[in-house]
């Protein structure tokens, strides 16, 4: 039997920003929803089920919130799928939903995954508590950046490059309304001139911490026929796990990615990434990822990443466009920023994207990690329908 | 044709009131060990693996990534989770199955409620806004379900009372159980539940391995075929919701095709005995259904995975040959908010 289909026809984004006061969880997660249902030009009524993906429910202080959610997200009568995988959780969140539709489950899906992180402190709901941890981390950048200096030794990368990618980042995200950050003023000497933060992350090279929430309807392929716009499909998605820490970790590329591509290449039938693919959507909460994921994620020779961000290939007008949104550098919302990357991808080859639109965007990569670089979500997501 | 899914191991620890000894991973990986071993399969044989757990229960970010490490995630593995019941990671895992992305799954769930005050916890998942700040617990708002069951005469005390004992009476055949044989039925701990009417605190792990089609057969003699599953949700506000009734476990039960033909037994997650008076209306069992063989959730309630072992205890009964047709249930939330029913079947004998 063949799995079923599916298309995304229905996109939604909260505005994203530090704090957002004015509403309540509900009213936060219900934003994206409800703009991801319109899209869609459907009702509640149309949903079959609703999956929701958080990253830690300490950040808000509710304990699986999806409990109290059920209300806002018109799912009473409905099932209701909570996901966690960490950083990752937005894209695994996205593939779960995706596969109730291709098991024929369910026609019509609402998919949701938020964080509102200013009801917390991040930083330090990151930095886990002794007994679990030794006490010499602050925040996922403590984590992250002596891996960055690793991949930094390894390929010889000049010092320069973090800061072309956050400049680069952050001028896109003021393309793109939602984006939390639109730093208007930013100049790459201004990114460069920010205080060294984990060394050799900057400040300017950092994710911020925000409030916000993501939403996509995804359904069949009679689901799609009914669409009022042109519905993004699935050609590919996959899920992968290793552990946080062993002998023999590779903290720069982890094998884990690289499987979780292939997988999703293999799917989709592709066998040339860097030609085949026309953008990418990936998850770089620190500027160093860029490059970093360019080769894990098979665009580059390892060691040669860097190369493609300095010569401008992936600006939103080079040849292979990263982080058209701003990226999870402009907008930090945890628990979404896995989905914001997949909905930026559906967006972009249903030409919904814009001023951040790239032109004749027929293949679209959008890729989501987590944990100690050891959880990955990736959907390659098609113009054309897929072919089997 | 849908692929058929089966259950073809189980495997649970000794649901025990601490285990201080113990971590998480500790208290899983005899678990995982064991439910592989039944199978013959190893880690790297699985297809896809998906687990549930809690963070507030662990009482740290991210806790089941250590747990994770306990499976051996080497070489990577095709992976998710689910901060629900186990029951639900099944439900992931089946969904996965039945894509025909892989033909078998390794499913688990634990919780430890033992280091913290699991009623103070439980109230840290209702509305935030207007029910949280209350800081009710979860024996209060059994206990208001049961006094509705009263006042609408479905129940009375003594009633409960019978459940209860029932319950720990069948659980002295089950090695596993927290509580066993007579157990007092205690003083009102919220009126009108008494400590024998709330199931013990503890904690627990559980795993199942599911199978598609002939693979299934190759591991397992007897699998315990999933014929339909399905999970619903309510309102969050209790007083939304009619206490006494759960349309969510009769509608996912519906779907599930429970009442399509009789089920021989039926293992209810019913953490308070009053919450089966209305899973037993709900789901129209009748007297002849053997409810709880395994003693139920007032015998050992890991929260995480209690849910997870109801379908777990429902297919080694089909295994060993006890049972034909079987329902399993799961629930999460205050006062059964949300339900999920599985119908389990063996081949003809």
């Amino acid at each position: 039997m063949s799995k079923e289909p599916v298309a995304v026809v229905g996109i939604g984004q909260s505005k994203h920003a530090a704090a957002r006061r004015d509403v309540s969880l509900a009213g936060l997660v219900r934003e994206a929803a409800r703009r991801a249902v319109d899209d869609a030009e459907l009702s509640w009524a149309d949903i079959d089920a609703v999956v929701i993906g958080k990253a830690p429910d300490f950040f808000e202080g509710v304990m699986m919130p999806e409990l109290y959610l059920a209300d806002a997200l018109g799912a009473v009568g409905k099932p209701v799928l909570r996901v966690h995988t960490a950083g990752s959780v937005g894209g695994s969140t996205a593939l779960v939903a995706a596969n109730l539709v291709a098991a024929r489950l369910h026609g019509t899906v609402l998919t949701v995954a938020f964080e509102k992180q200013s009801e917390s402190n991040a930083m330090w709901g990151l930095s886990l508590p002794i007994p679990f941890q030794q006490p010499l981390l602050a925040g996922a950048g403590g984590f992250f950046a002596p891996h960055v200096r690793a991949y930094m030794r390894r390929s010889g990368a000049p010092d320069t490059v973090g800061a072309l990618v956050a400049h680069k980042d952050r001028r896109n995200a003021l393309k793109n309304p939602y984006a939390h950050l639109h730093e208007h003023d930013i100049t790459l000497e201004k990114v460069m001139a920010a205080p060294m933060l984990w060394d050799p992350v900057r400040y300017s090279e950092t994710c911020p911490s925000s409030d916000g929430a993501c939403a996509m309807v995804l359904t069949d392929r009679a689901g799609a026929a009914r669409a009022p716009r042109p519905p993004a499909w699935l050609l590919g998605g996959a899920m992968r796990s290793e552990p946080t820490l062993f002998a023999g970790k590779d903290f720069v590329s982890p094998r884990a990615g690289r499987d979780c591509a292939a997988d999703v290449y293999r799917q989709a039938g592709i066998t040339d990434p860097r030609r085949d693919i026309d953008a990418v959507e990936m998850y770089v909460p620190f500027s160093w990822y860029e490059p970093m994921w360019l080769e894990n994620l098979g665009f580059a020779e390892e060691g040669e990443g860097w190369k493609l961000t300095e010569a401008g290939v992936t600006a939103l007008d080079g040849d292979l466009p990263v982080n058209m949104s701003g990226g999870v550098l402009s907008t930090n919302p945890i628990g979404a920023s896995g989905m914001l990357r997949f909905a930026e991808a559906a967006l972009q080859v249903r030409g919904q994207a814009g001023e951040h639109q790239v032109p004749r965007a027929r293949k679209v990569l959008g890729h989501a990690y987590g944990g100690g670089s050891q959880f990955f979500a990736m959907w390659l997501v098609g113009a054309e329908p897929p072919e089997r | 044709m849908t692929r058929q899914i089966a259950v073809v191991a189980f495997a649970q620890s000794d649901h025990r009131r601490t285990t201080d000894e113990l971590s998480e991973v500790e208290m899983l990986m005899p678990v995982l060990h064991e439910v592989l071993a039944r199978t013959g399969l190893r880690t790297a044989d699985i297809g896809f693996t998906c687990s549930g757990s809690s963070d507030y229960l662990a009482g740290r970010a991210f806790s089941f990534t250590m747990t994770l490490d306990g499976v051996g995630a080497w070489p990577p593995i095709s992976e998710s989770h689910v901060e629900m019941d186990g029951a639900f990671a099944l439900y992931e895992a089946w969904s996965k199955l039945l894509t025909g992305d892989a033909d078998t799954a390794l499913v688990y769930a634990y919780g430890k409620s033992s280091p913290g005050s699991l009623r103070d916890v439980l109230t840290r998942q209702l509305d935030p806004y207007y029910l949280a700040p209350l800081w009710p617990d979860s024996v209060a708002l059994a206990a208001l379900q049961a006094q509705a069951l009263i006042d609408a005469g479905d129940t009375d005390e003594s009633a409960l009372a019978a459940i209860g004992a029932r319950s720990r009476a069948a659980a002295t055949a089950n090695p596993h159980a927290q509580l066993r044989g007579p157990v007092p039925q205690g003083d009102h701990l919220v009126r009108p539940l008494r400590t024998g009417d709330c199931p013990p605190i503890g904690d627990g792990a559980a795993a199942v391995i599911l199978a598609a089609g002939d693979r299934a057969r190759q591991l397992c003699a007897r699998p315990a075929w999933i014929r339909g599953l399905d999970h619903r949700i309510e309102p969050h506000s209790l007083g939304a919701r009619d206490l006494t009734d759960s349309p969510s476990a009769r509608l996912a039960a519906e779907r599930a095709g429970a009442f399509e033909r009789p089920v021989e037994t039926a293992e209810l997650h019913a953490p308070f005995s009053s919450q089966e008076v209305v899973l037993r209306k709900a789901l129209r069992l009748g007297g002849e259904v053997v409810v709880n063989p395994s003693g139920g959730a007032l015998a050992a309630n890991p929260v995480m995975a209690a849910g997870l072992i109801r379908i777990g205890e429902a297919a080694a009964r089909i295994h060993r040959g006890a049972c034909d047709r079987a329902l399993a249930h799961a629930t999460s939330g205050p006062c059964l908010q949300q339900n999920l029913v599985a119908v389990l079947e063996g081949d003809a004998r």
